[in-house]
């Protein structure tokens, strides 16, 4: 392997320093059997001078075997792979060759040209930043450069070089050469691309492959590699919105945590103020994190780790964007998909759609059309076979967060998984959202909710009561609201009368609306968290799944699980409401407890067990336990100035100190009354 | 005079700006760690060192200036892919784990995914399949390695094969691959009912690992089959298997022999010192030169007799069926030098590959790696 450079062999360590820098490209090369693809590839390989003595050997005795170009060396033979295919002289899959000039590292995705393999030039065309269309320039632009023309825009590659093959068979001939340059430039005008470059050359002779040739004097453009060498793809898209999905998430420790992934789009730089979608929540970058020490910046496709200054929760499937621009979400979208396995896809049938880094089930709702990748145009079907394209309307169980293709072809893409196989079954392209699931982010409210809940000097808190029918929930939580009430604390209770009368009534019994009643509960609970409220909550809730659900709605110290813990007999001995006769009577079914499960709390954070305990006590104790942990603010609770002590007071609105303050003789200064008074008011206390 | 003091104090300007060490900087402008801090004692250069120095020195300032948001090199684009790959199956797999073979390739594959994970070491152990045929100096190395990152450790020995006395000089190569390594990685991966198992292996060592998948999909038999390898577009890999199932992960698809020499010297990765020529005993076994790491080779039956050489090894796997270059090559650069300068591919040290055409591609089907 010789790159032709002297400094190898007289300085290897410049050599090597050089070498660091090169730059980096993936194109992919399209054409038929017979348009000289394999040769060209060959050809590229070969002059670079990558191909070692035995490799070259090997190829010369199998050129002698199965070669087409007679005593010459086969130069397609170094590119064809598996043995079936070599026997078969096509080949039938994605293949990945290498090569590195001194200037650019080289991934060719050797695509196969063969009609049934739309689906192998689409995964070459996938990671592609260029693309190469073959055309044997005996026969022009003919039904497949159509169609790899197609796959290409579909894929969305931006350039494009046309290499029109197989000169040397007309002696150059400038005027077949712009006949077909005219043909597919305009033929193209449909596919968007930013690029059009095409280049007479032969692949079986070098010319203009990676040497000017000397035959077609005419010709004043780059030569392949000469392109291929020069052609920008690497900051065409830094001035995208910033992206990066979140991989993983690192926790090493309870110290660090970190947003792994890579970089979508766009570049990010420590201190940039970020909003995390779906959530909406907002922060600052702190650092970006590398084994090889702190970024200040990121940009496009670098995997990172990013550390933020607030703790929010996000997890794998979110998307950190900067706060100005954020990526929108839907949970029904328009797509182009590309079909890819033997069993066709149905409107209707349930398939897992991956995204970057989110995996969400759901369905395709409609095939609008087909598109015929040959002449671009709309046919109707009912279903997608092999290797065909159609316009599809999906709809996904979650909304997923997206940009459609166009912008951004990390973002915007997704795989079609079968749920009975694991196959990847198709692959589709974002064009647009049909309905947003929400618009675009919760809007981040200048008011929030601590600042509500302060207001009210408490903080925002649900207590959730669950127990069986009849266990005194409704009693306690009556009891506790009353207590709260004449503390001065703003409080709401949702219980059935509030809720199955309106919110739930097309509700029953069932398991499954069950866990609908709750859900919604919880829903609500969120919003009156929202508003500052202490809210009480009094259900059944028989089943820890939904409880679980109810509480991840809120933050991780907004929920406080109370179980009112009294026996099935003794619940069914009180039988306020002669519930429990009924439904041993067979008259209400799905009863809890008789016929219907409670799966108890394994770890209230109240466990009240009402045996024991009258519900007063049962009611102080809650009480207690929220002003024990400082839900309750700095208040009245213990009467008397001596809570001030606790060092909560800065807690108190303005208001309540200056009243405070009046109330123990203190003076309240003018210029910043509340921080200046509490120093008074905590001296006057000792 | 003045020149040099320029010099220095621009390269102190540089180290400021990046952030690294001037030692970093000395090493980038003059290969030498320590040239500048010689050169602010008194030190001289040559003027062609000199210009030379100052001539990269302004490359760096040039970089540094056309923004925040360099191009990516080659190795950078390459870096981030592995990276990538490795945090999708950590995000998406229930028991992954790393095939360390002790190599080049998985010394540059294990210090990817201390780069992936970091601050926290690799959440997945190492897998050595070992042969009991290693070479003595990969052992060692192989336990001081996985205890410096801080990764779980399992080798896994195939015990029936052992008990058996399989090895290449009785049985063949054949035979013992077969037995110690591709009948033992799937004993292991059952044992241990792995459901990604990553792999060092590239797509340009061999022509039907062109086409390999980064995410290979495994029967449960550990069968590949060629032509029912899921597509795989963009970066979004199908991970999903079945209980039994697994995937073999090779985020190094993309990467080149010499991508993995260059990245070696450029992020000073710790490779067995097998790979730097040095005077070592070897026979001529079968047009090959073996080197005699132990006394389990019949030297008396075959009668040969070791000679000490300067040989170095392409590859590292079971030392008599690893064949050693003569060579000089003392230093890392020396090395590369050579293979740059070599004209018989990597592969061509490995005694498996020349069994038959397309041999590869049949033990891959079978579950060789």
């Amino acid at each position: 392997m010789s790159h032709l450079d002297s400094l190898i062999s007289e300085d290897i360590i410049a050599y090597l320093n050089t070498q660091e820098n090169k730059s980096f490209l993936r194109f992919i090369t399209c054409g038929s059997v017979d348009d000289g693809k394999s040769t060209l590839i060959g050809r590229l390989l070969y002059d670079s001078k990558l191909i070692y003595e035995d490799q070259l050997a090997a190829i010369e005795k199998d050129s002698k075997k199965s070669g087409t170009q007679g005593d010459k060396v086969d130069l397609a033979l170094l590119v064809d792979g598996l043995a079936a295919e070599r026997e078969q002289g096509i080949t039938i899959d994605v293949a990945y060759r290498f090569f590195s000039t001194d200037r650019r590292k080289f991934i060719v995705a050797d695509t196969p040209g063969h009609e049934q393999y739309t689906r192998n030039m689409a995964t070459g065309a996938s990671t592609a930043d260029v693309a190469i269309l073959l055309i044997d320039c005996r026969h022009g632009v003919q039904v497949q450069t159509r169609r790899h023309a197609y796959i290409t825009s579909l894929l969305g590659i931006k350039k494009v070089v046309v290499a029109i093959n197989k000169m040397d068979l007309n002696g150059f001939d400038q005027k077949v050469f712009n006949d077909i340059e005219i043909e597919f430039r305009q033929f193209a005008k449909a596919l968007n691309f930013d690029d059009i470059t095409c280049i007479p050359m032969s692949a079986l002779e070098g010319d203009n492959v990676t040497t000017r040739s000397d035959n077609a004097p005419w010709y004043r453009g780059p030569t392949l590699l000469e392109y291929l060498e020069t052609v920008n793809v690497d900051t065409d898209t830094l001035d995208h919105p910033f992206r990066l999905p979140v991989q993983w998430v690192n926790r090493p420790n309870l110290d660090f945590r970190g947003f792994a992934g890579t970089v979508a789009s766009g570049t990010v730089s420590a201190g940039d103020g970020i909003i995390v979608i779906p959530s909406g929540k907002r922060s600052t970058v702190k650092s970006i994190v590398t084994y090889d020490g702190e970024l200040e910046h990121a940009r496009e496709d670098q995997a990172v780790t990013l550390t933020l200054d607030d703790e929010i929760d996000i997890s794998r499937g979110d998307i950190i964007c900067k706060k100005d621009d954020p990526i929108a979400q839907a949970d029904q979208c328009q797509a182009h998909i590309l079909w890819m396995n033997d069993n066709n896809m149905y409107p209707g049938r349930q398939y897992l759609f991956k995204f970057n880094n989110k995996t969400v089930p759901g369905s395709i709702m409609t095939l609008k059309h087909l598109v015929d990748v040959n002449d671009l145009s709309e046919k109707v079907g009912r279903t997608l076979a092999l290797n065909e394209v159609g316009v599809c309307q999906m709809s996904l169980s979650h909304p997923v967060a997206f940009d459609t293709y166009v912008d951004n072809r990390h973002t915007g893409s997704f795989i079609v998984i079968d749920r009975q196989t694991n196959a990847t079954v198709g692959v589709g392209m974002l064009d647009f959202a049909l309905r947003r699931a929400s618009n675009v982010v919760w809007q981040d409210l200048d008011v929030s909710k601590t600042e509500r809940a302060s207001q009210k000097n408490q903080k925002a808190v649900v207590l959730w009561f669950t127990g069986l029918s009849g266990c005194g929930k409704s009693t306690i939580a009556n009891l506790v609201e009353k207590k709260l009430l004449d503390l001065g604390r703003h409080t709401f209770t949702l219980d059935g009368d509030n809720v199955r009368h309106g919110l739930c009534r097309d509700l029953g019994f069932t398991q499954a609306d069950r866990v609908e009643n709750i859900r919604r509960i919880g829903e609500v609970a969120k919003l009156m968290i929202d508003s500052g409220l202490i809210t009480l909550t009094s259900f059944i809730s028989p089943f820890r799944s939904e409880r679980r659900m109810a509480r991840r709605l809120v933050d991780k110290d907004e929920f406080i699980e109370i179980f009112i813990d009294t026996p099935l007999e003794v619940c069914e001995e009180r039988d306020a409401k002669g519930l429990y006769a009924r439904a041993r009577r067979g008259e209400i079914r799905n009863f809890t407890g008789i016929n219907s499960p409670y799966q108890k709390p394994k770890r209230a954070d109240i466990h009240i067990k009402t045996v024991e305990t009258s519900a007063e006590a049962a009611a102080e104790r809650i009480v207690k336990y929220l002003d024990d942990r400082g839900y309750l603010g700095a208040g009245q609770f213990d009467g008397g100035p001596a809570v001030y002590t606790r060092g909560r007071l800065t807690k108190m609105s303005e208001m309540d100190v200056v009243a405070l303050a009046e109330s123990m003789g203190i003076e309240v200064s003018v210029g910043n009354p509340k921080a200046d008074t509490i120093r008074k008011i905590l001296n006057k206390q000792g | 005079m003045t020149m040099l003091n320029e010099f220095i104090s621009q390269a102190e300007n540089l180290a400021d700006r990046k952030g690294q060490s001037l030692s970093t900087i000395s090493r980038k402008l003059l290969n030498d760690g320590k040239g500048i801090a010689r050169l602010k004692q008194g030190g001289q250069l040559e003027v062609k060192t000199l210009e030379n120095a100052i001539g990269r020195l302004q490359d760096l300032v040039a970089e540094l200036d056309a923004g925040p948001f360099k191009n990516l090199t080659h190795l950078d684009r390459l870096e981030s892919e592995s990276i990538h790959i490795m945090r999708e199956v950590v995000a998406q797999c229930e028991n992954p784990v790393m095939l360390y073979s002790v190599g080049k390739d998985s010394s540059v594959m294990l210090h990817l995914a201390e780069k992936a994970f970091h601050p926290s070491p690799p959440p997945f152990p190492l897998m050595h399949v070992d042969t009991t045929w290693k070479f003595g100096e990969m052992t060692r190395f192989r336990d001081r390695r996985a205890g410096e990152v801080g990764m779980e450790l399992i080798v896994h020995i195939n015990e029936e094969g052992r008990a058996q006395g399989v090895g290449p000089f009785t049985h063949g190569s054949a035979v013992h691959t077969d037995i110690m390594k591709t009948q033992a990685l799937k004993q292991a991966l059952d044992k241990y009912q792995f459901d990604a198992a990553f792999g060092g292996a590239r797509r340009d060592e061999e022509k039907s690992r062109a086409k390999e998948r980064i995410f290979s999909f495994r029967t449960g038999q550990h069968r590949w089959d060629a032509k029912n390898q899921r597509p795989e577009l963009w970066n979004i890999y199908n991970t999903r298997v079945f209980k039994g199932e697994s995937m073999r992960v090779f985020p190094m698809s993309n990467w080149t022999e010499l991508d993995i020499w260059q990245y070696i010297y450029k992020e000073d990765i710790q490779i067995p010192g097998l790979y730097l020529s040095a005077e070592r005993p070897v026979v001529n076994y079968d047009g090959t030169l073996i080197m005699v790491d132990d006394d389990r080779v019949p030297l008396k039956e075959l009668g040969l007799t070791p000679e000490m050489k300067m040989v170095r090894f392409r590859t590292l796997g079971c030392y008599p069926l690893t064949g050693a270059v003569e060579s000089g090559a003392t230093t890392l650069p020396e090395v590369i030098q050579e293979m740059l300068l070599a004209t018989t591919s990597e592969r061509q040290g490995r005694i498996i590959d020349s069994d038959a055409d397309a041999s590869m591609e049949k033990k891959k089907e079978e579950g060789y790696f």
